[in-house]
């Protein structure tokens, strides 16, 4: 696998490789898709990440959460290669794309052209096509980005991601600014988009149960370093209403500072999501709420 | 599933909608035509009432010719050709004026626009020179540049260039960082940014500095053909005054303000074309 080295000496002179990043094959037996050691972000006198160690494999899916300031964005900024790293040493591959909270499409073009924008390939109308026929939404490809409601846009953006196949796919909150319903539309398609394209997978999110819902690992970040490292075991679709999936959660939730009475921890009513069957399409009317 | 099962049988109750739709089109219709009366009615009654003040000789020809006779000199200039060839004439100084300060305009803004040094050379400059009121410099420009064609079509042009540059420069300015970033991160670079964000995002404000420059430009037409002019309507309404035709002056005036609806609405039909994106123009 081609990765990208994104590295900075130890004086903390910056090298200018985040914008052209050099090509490097991995050494030796990192055959990971992300491997950071070290990795260090400084706004001033402010230290957002602090020497942080995170390797991701191939194909891995990971959730990462942390309160608000703990460096979630900084850390998927750096990976995007969108914010040079204060010191330490990152290798990323070279086909990332990213999904932020906002859609970020260029309004004044179609959806179809925002997919395919930036790409010089042959055929780019059929493949944005077929993108947005995964993400279902091949009747709207000739749609201006401003009459696409949140969900329709926030798929548009992830059939942009996904054109671009892909090796890590970073996305930054991508559901929360959607409703609730849309959001459980959102985990179906991401994970049945996974499972397709094999991407490895970094989810930043607030929401625990999303995370718990999605991922293969979920890391927490505190003080700018993964203070957490979850393995999630269970088979997919996850009922939130599992024992398992409660404890998980609680433990998280523990490890976010957030301390739950007796009650609290008790399970909560929340929509949960085991379709008759994992390959039946997703209808809502096989969901109870 | 009510809705959508149309029989035979449904057909001559669906005739009664299209007839009430009919129905529904002529009240409207109607009700368009009451309220463009009553919003009428009070500039013809003004117009009426200045027709009799000057039959009955309240208002002197001298001071002001009445709307009949206004209408029949409008009617004879056209006619003889006088105001077709005049108005070409004007038109001809706005357009040369304006596609230099377009040009320039554009230019200059993209210039500071785009590059941080491109920014302190040329825009601080621009402010200062902005604030000069462009009427004020005609005497220089007489001065410089004689009382002929140039210095005409150089006053508009000056005159128009900064609208043109201010907006587009702050719409260049005001594009959200974080679709640059996007674009960026999806493999545009340095020329792509400009091409597929930039100037596309920056468009709305380089139309809005259009009309701007428009509308900036008429009124220092009318300045600028006081000067010496050997033809155009500023020259026939200094004929006019000499003659103390204010018939003449009046319908001259009635034709910039024409061409000035008639260009803003160019304009306009422009960014309906150019700006289909624009939320404000999706209605379907």
């Amino acid at each position: 696998m081609l990765t990208a080295k994104l590295s900075v000496n130890d004086t903390g002179r910056l090298r200018d490789e985040t914008v052209e990043p050099e090509i490097v094959r991995p050494a030796g037996n990192t055959n990971n898709a992300v491997r950071a050691r070290q990795l260090s972000k400084r706004f001033g006198q402010n230290t957002i990440l602090d020497r942080l160690d995170l390797d991701i494999r191939p194909g891995e899916f990971i959730a990462l959460l942390g309160r608000s300031g703990s460096g979630k964005t900084t850390l998927l900024r750096a990976l995007a290669g969108l914010d040079q790293i204060s010191s330490g040493d990152l290798q990323v591959p070279q086909a990332r794309a990213a999904v932020f909270q906002e859609p970020r499409l260029m309004p004044w073009k179609r959806a179809w052209r925002n997919v395919v924008m930036g790409l010089h390939m042959p055929q780019a109308r059929e493949r944005a096509r077929q993108a947005l026929a995964e993400v279902g939404l091949a009747h709207r490809e000739n749609a201006w980005p401003g009459t696409l409601s949140g969900g329709e846009a926030q798929r548009v953006a992830l059939a942009r991601a996904l054109v671009r196949e892909p090796q890590l796919l970073l996305l930054d909150e991508p559901f929360a600014a959607l409703d609730a319903l849309t959001r459980i539309r959102m985990h179906q398609l991401i994970l049945s988009l996974w499972r397709v394209h094999q991407p490895a997978v970094l989810l930043v999110t607030h929401d625990v149960d999303e995370a718990v819902l999605l991922a293969d690992r979920v890391l927490v970040l505190d003080g700018g370093r993964i203070v957490a490292d979850l393995r999630i075991d269970q088979q997919r679709p996850r009922s939130a209403e599992n024992h398992a999936f409660q404890k998980v959660r609680t433990q998280l939730l523990q490890l976010l500072g957030v301390e739950l009475d007796a009650d609290a921890a008790a399970p909560k009513p929340v929509l949960h999501l085991v379709p008759p069957s994992p390959a039946a399409p997703f209808n809502l009317s096989n969901y109870s709420i | 599933m009510s809705i959508a099962t149309a029989s035979p049988s449904d057909t001559p109750a669906l005739q009664a909608p299209a007839a009430s739709g009919q129905r529904l089109f002529r009240q409207v219709l109607r009700r368009r035509l009451r309220a463009f009366l009553s919003r009428a009615a009070s500039p013809a009654a003004i117009l009426l009432l200045w027709e009799i003040a000057s039959r009955l000789g309240f208002i002197p020809e001298r001071i002001l010719a009445a709307p009949s006779q206004i209408g029949a000199t409008f009617g004879a200039l056209v006619a003889s050709g006088e105001m077709g060839s005049n108005i070409l004439v004007s038109l001809g100084r706005v357009l040369t004026g304006l596609s230099i300060s377009l040009s320039l305009g554009t230019a200059l803004a993209l210039i500071s626009g785009l590059s941080r040094r491109g920014e302190v050379i040329v825009d601080s400059p621009m402010q200062m020179v902005r604030t000069l009121p462009f009427v004020g410099l005609v005497p220089l420009f007489i001065l410089w540049f004689g009382i002929g064609e140039f210095t005409k079509v150089t006053l508009i042009a000056f005159a128009t260039t900064f609208p043109m540059y201010l907006t587009l420069y702050s719409g260049i300015r005001s594009i959200d960082a974080k679709l640059i970033e996007a674009g960026r991160l999806f493999g545009l670079g340095h020329f792509g940014l400009i091409w597929h964000v930039i100037l596309p995002g920056a468009l709305p404000s380089f139309l809005l500095g259009l009309r701007y420059a428009l509308g900036i430009s008429w009124l220092s037409l009318v300045i600028v053909e006081q000067i010496n002019a050997t033809a155009g309507l500023g020259y026939l309404i200094n004929n006019a005054r000499d003659f103390m035709r204010t018939d003449i002056i009046v319908v001259c005036l009635l034709a910039y303000s024409l061409l000035g609806l008639f260009t803003d609405l160019l304009v306009r039909s422009i960014e309906h074309f150019a700006l289909a994106w624009r939320p404000s123009f999706i209605k379907d």
